[in-house]
């Protein structure tokens, strides 16, 4: 193990957050903390993961929900940032591919996914 | 002392206590040894001479291995100068390590940037090249026009051409130490350091950091 990934490692043990296995196309729902000047409060983004990069660190993901009048809102988040409180895994759903731009042009009935069905 | 030796590992990020992601490059700092120290009374300014990275003693010159030998140190592969204060006080046969850092310093890293060969005017100062279309051939990445005409009758000197980029000493100014581990004589600094990984930097006191120009004001 070379010291750049060694690094690494240690901040992410340091944030010291349980990581869930996260999958394209899987229905989370994000608990971010939010400093507001002086105050701190958490905030709920839930919707579904379109993308996921591995690497270390540096690991991010982009969920998109679909806010009032329709309108599409797409946010990123860094996995192993201390800024997350608690990620949640709602639903898996069955993709066949890595990265879902596709359901950026559909909307309504045609953005559903397929749920997954495990044992 | 803030003066030390290091080798460039690689670039990642960390979290701050304010969850900020910051991107830092790591640097293998240390041990270091004070392999000599200039005086003014004999060498007409006063500095220390630091060497890094114990090698193989065949590696080195008889005339290296007797600079070396005069203060029993081992044998060192690199060697490099810094200038220090009066006030500052060092002997030769001294260990240096990442210690003499601690986060929130400012810094100032100097390495040697990568060689980008005979390179164009495009990437080596920044031209804008010529039109991509409406019937040009060939002017994509030319340089255009080098002068005027009767007068000067020649080219300006200093008119930024072609040719050898990088592989040229470049020191990267104000960079914070975001880290110091001294179990494993690693430092992180903020930002991009110049030079390829595995390369040699030199990390002193920043010499133009806001602290520094604060407290000559007062």
């Amino acid at each position: 193990m070379n010291l750049i990934e060694s690094l690494e490692r240690q901040q992410i043990e340091k944030a010291g957050r349980e990581v869930p296995d996260l999958r394209p196309g899987d229905t989370v729902r994000v608990h971010a903390r939010i400093v507001e000047g002086e105050r701190e409060r958490v905030q709920v983004f839930q919707g579904t993961v379109i993308r996921l990069r591995r690497g270390g660190v540096n690991a991010n993901f982009t969920v998109r929900r679909i806010a009032s009048h329709g309108v599409g809102v797409e946010r990123s988040f860094l996995l192993h940032s201390p800024r997350i409180e608690k990620i949640e895994v709602l639903r898996r759903a069955h993709v066949r591919r890595a990265q879902l731009y596709y359901l950026r042009e559909r909307r309504g009935k045609q953005a559903r996914l397929r749920e997954k069905r495990t044992r | 002392m803030k003066s030390i030796l290091g080798k460039k590992v690689g670039m990642t990020q960390i979290f701050n206590d304010k969850g900020e992601a910051i991107p830092v490059t790591v640097i293998e700092a240390g041990p270091c040894y004070v392999t000599q120290v200039k005086t003014v009374e004999r060498d007409g300014y006063r500095a220390v001479q630091l060497g890094f990275e114990e090698t193989k003693e065949q590696r080195l010159t008889r005339g290296e291995r007797g600079h070396l030998e005069k203060n029993q140190l081992p044998p060192l592969r690199h060697l490099r100068e810094f200038r220090i204060g009066s006030d500052e006080e060092v002997k030769e046969g001294d260990r240096i390590l990442v210690d003499v850092f601690e986060e929130g310093d400012w810094v100032d890293v100097i390495g040697v940037s990568k060689g980008r060969g005979f390179a164009g005017v495009v990437k080596r100062h920044g031209f804008g090249g010529g039109p991509k279309t409406h019937g040009q051939s060939d002017r994509q990445r030319a340089p255009g026009s080098i002068g005027a005409c009767a007068y000067p009758g020649r080219v300006w000197k200093g008119q930024r051409m072609a040719g050898r980029m990088g592989g040229a000493r470049v020191t990267a100014q104000n960079l914070r130490v975001e880290l110091v581990d001294p179990e494993r004589n690693l430092l992180a600094v903020r930002g991009s350091v110049p030079g390829a990984n595995g390369g040699l930097v030199m990390i002193k006191a920043a010499r133009k950091s806001k602290e520094l120009a604060k407290r000559r004001g007062e």
